[in-house]
């Protein structure tokens, strides 16, 4: 199986150790991935605005990047949403229909594809609030979601309990959006950086060191809202945890 | 109507702004979303009752002409006078030529979102006519002459406070005795006369039932009851997607709307209206107000399966944190940003952008209305009818063409350091001017994940091919 690695250019630009850990972790695991040198976004924030033609030209060249691999794996859960839920503007070749159906988001990979359950490397001696972005929660359903009632489940959390020594902290409103929201984090900036607050604070509050993510742009948003409002916590993609780092 | 775009990022900014008022919002929403939860877990066909909820809604909408015509038929055999109304300006024509035929003036009315779709009582009042909110919440927010906040609970965005000061400007009651239950006492001995001497009785109402040709109200406060059957007149106002086919029917919504509403078993009162009482008429008024030409567009047609809880209202976090009013409509929150824009695209083009899309409002959504996708979907409309920003529209045309062309994307983000220079300056200064008005920026770092891969990887493979051919 050969695995075409997206990084997401916030993630490229911002948080390279993010990049760095899920690639290395995809190594240790016996993975045969690699780095397209020419890719660049997956459209998602010209989408979102409404702009799906101006997203159309850098979705093509997602596809010409990537039709060649039999997976494709992102540390990001909402770009692996776009790709897979909202690729429609361009045409629906097989190499575009191949990408759609064959985009993983890193936990849901390791978790349903290659099923890896252990993590000897890592250890992580922290108590850990656990953020599911909205993508990866109701879009990816890579956990069960508050609204349904249905039965507990996560991904994330199946994986990072084969951490050693890491404890989890239950914050008050785990499923609440944390305010991101892609270009609305500029849109509606107030609106954002509270929801922000609010979301950090409730993490705080329940005791969590850091706060960890399959998402690093919600990430980036909340560690903002945390560092001007002086709230105490870290942050750290659950990438960097499973590859073994240890603050 | 103006047509300037309701500012909604700015009013959102200026409510959170009001520290009291945000904290106790945000929670008394949160709660009812709580209590939702707790209803839900106790009823284990809860997701089947929202398949047939929907299911229910698709048909009845699907087989619209077939069930209304039905629904007239049998309304007009039980005495109830039907009328059509094409928008509001019909809607409201049709209730003064009821008032002027009766010789009637005074209207006393329950709550119904549909009459302030129309406008009504801006119509009635300057002719003459007095309309006075039998609901508290409603006459709260009448008296301070805003629109309903929130489908349910219209007054949900006033303190106690508020609501004491509002009173004393209008029933001489202290301003400073914010007791919710004087308060609602005060409301109590002031709108009494105007129900004993009201002479038209005024209401909504949930569903219209096209096999019996009845419609059901469902309330709390029992006010509907007075306002519908205190006068001999009872003119009730409904939209044409009330509709559902069969009494049997019933009782899926009704199980559904209240849990899903404020998270009780069911509304403390439901009422049946069937026939008009002796001497008396009863009219009803089927509005359509643009349903019809909602029906016929695609993407949103669903929309029409609405059936007004709140519940989307109560869980999303943009609403609780921005508040009813900062949405400039009759409809707030994510149904309201949904169905707004198809009465006015341009008024309503930024309440589409007012979300972050999360997706809770469809998990919540008693009759699975896919209310985060239609977001979406407006977002893509709006922007081809260039119903968004210049400045927003052109530069993610440069953001498009630049991260289409990987060369150019990475000359625009090398030389100097990496980090913040990294993304385009005109991408930069428009968004990160925003971005730190409440936050802090992200760290810059020494090598993007691209340069490092090209040193630590690409380059060593190099380096060890060459080993190779060396050896
Ligand atoms: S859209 Fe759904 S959740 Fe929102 S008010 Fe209507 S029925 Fe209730």
């Amino acid at each position: 199986m050969k695995i075409g690695l997206f990084i997401p250019c916030y993630i490229d630009a911002f948080y390279p150790k993010t990049g760095i850990a899920t690639l290395e972790l995809l190594e240790k695991l016996g993975q045969n991935a690699e780095y397209p040198m020419d890719q660049t976004c997956c459209g998602q924030p010209m989408a979102n605005s409404g702009c799906s033609p101006d997203a159309k030209m850098t979705e093509e060249l997602f596809v010409r990047n990537f039709a060649k691999y039999d997976v494709i794996v992102a540390p990001s859960g909402s770009c692996v949403h776009h790709v897979r839920d909202h690729f429609d503007a361009m045409e629906q070749t097989a190499d575009v229909r191949h990408v759609r159906q064959n985009t993983y988001e890193l936990v849901e990979f390791l978790h349903d594809v290659l099923k890896v359950r252990d993590f000897p490397w890592a250890e992580f001696p922290h108590r850990v609030g656990l953020h599911n972005s909205c993508a990866t929660l109701r879009s990816l359903r890579t956990a069960s979601m508050s609204e349904l009632g249905e039965p507990f489940f996560s991904k994330p959390k199946t994986l990072l309990s084969a951490v050693k020594g890491i404890s989890f902290a239950t914050p008050k409103r785990p499923d609440e959006c944390c305010g991101f929201g892609g270009t609305y984090s500029v849109t509606e900036e107030a609106v954002s950086a509270k929801m922000g607050l609010d979301k950090v604070t409730d993490h705080h509050e329940a005791g969590a060191e850091y706060i960890v993510s399959a998402d690093t742009s919600c990430m980036m948003h909340q560690q903002g809202c945390a560092e001007r409002n002086g709230v105490p916590i870290r942050f750290i993609h659950i990438a960097e945890i499973l590859n073994g780092a240890k603050a | 109507m103006s047509n300037k775009p309701i500012p909604h990022a700015k009013s959102a900014a200026e409510w959170i702004e009001k520290e009291d008022h945000y904290t106790f919002h945000d929670e008394r929403l949160w709660d009812m979303r709580q209590k939702r939860d707790e209803q839900m877990h106790l009823l284990p066909e809860w997701q089947d009752l929202r398949e047939q909820a929907s299911r229910l809604k698709e048909h009845t909408l699907a087989h619209l002409p077939h069930y209304l015509e039905q629904f007239e038929e049998n309304a007009r055999r039980n005495g109830i006078h039907v009328h059509w109304a094409r928008d509001g300006a019909e809607h409201n024509r049709i209730v003064e030529s009821l008032l002027k035929k009766h010789n009637k003036t005074s209207i006393i009315k329950s709550k119904s979102m549909i009459t302030d779709e129309c406008e009504m009582r801006e119509y009635l009042e300057p002719r003459g006519y007095s309309v006075t909110e039998t609901d508290l919440g409603e006459r709260i927010q009448q008296l301070d002459g805003q629109m309903p906040s929130h489908v349910v609970v219209p007054a949900v965005q006033k303190l106690t406070g508020d609501v004491a000061q509002l009173f004393a400007k209008y029933y001489d009651t202290d301003p400073a005795s914010d007791d919710p239950h004087e308060l609602a006492e005060a409301q109590r001995i002031a709108a009494r006369p105007a129900l004993l001497t009201g002479d038209t009785g005024m209401t909504g109402g949930n569903f219209l039932v096209a096999e019996t040709g009845t419609f059901v109200v469902c309330t709390n406060e029992g006010n509907a009851d007075l306002s519908a059957n205190l006068p001999d007149l009872h003119i009730a106002t409904l939209g044409i997607e009330r509709l559902i086919p069969r009494m049997a029917d019933l009782g899926v919504f009704i199980r559904l709307l209240s849990r899903s509403a404020l998270g009780s078993p069911i509304t403390q009162y439901t009422t049946h209206f069937r026939k008009p009482k002796k001497g008396g008429e009863m009219h009803v008024i089927l509005v359509d107000n643009g349903r019809s030409d909602r029906l016929a567009m695609d993407d949103f047609w669903s929309s029409l399966k609405c059936i007004r809880c709140g519940a989307c209202m109560n869980t999303c976090p943009v609403y609780r944190r921005s508040g009813g009013q900062s949405y400039g409509a009759v409809y707030s929150g994510p149904i309201g940003a949904i169905i707004d824009p198809t009465f006015n695209a341009k008024k309503f083009s930024t309440l589409p952008f007012a979300s972050t899309m999360n997706g809770s409002c469809t998990n919540v959504c008693p009759v699975k209305i896919n209310i985060h996708d239609q977001l979406y979907k407006w977002r893509q409309v709006l922007a081809e009818r260039h119903e968004i920003p210049f400045v927003k529209r052109a530069l993610m045309k440069m953001a498009g063409r630049l991260l289409a062309q990987p060369a150019l994307y990475r000359l625009s983000i090398s030389g100097a350091e990496v980090a913040l220079k990294t993304v385009p300056r005109f991408a930069l200064y428009n968004y990160f001017n925003q971005w730190g008005k409440h936050r802090e920026l992200p760290h810059p770092v020494k090598e993007t994940f691209h340069s490092w891969y090209k040193k630590n990887r690409l380059n060593k493979e190099k380096g060890a091919e060459k080993e190779e051919t060396e050896a």
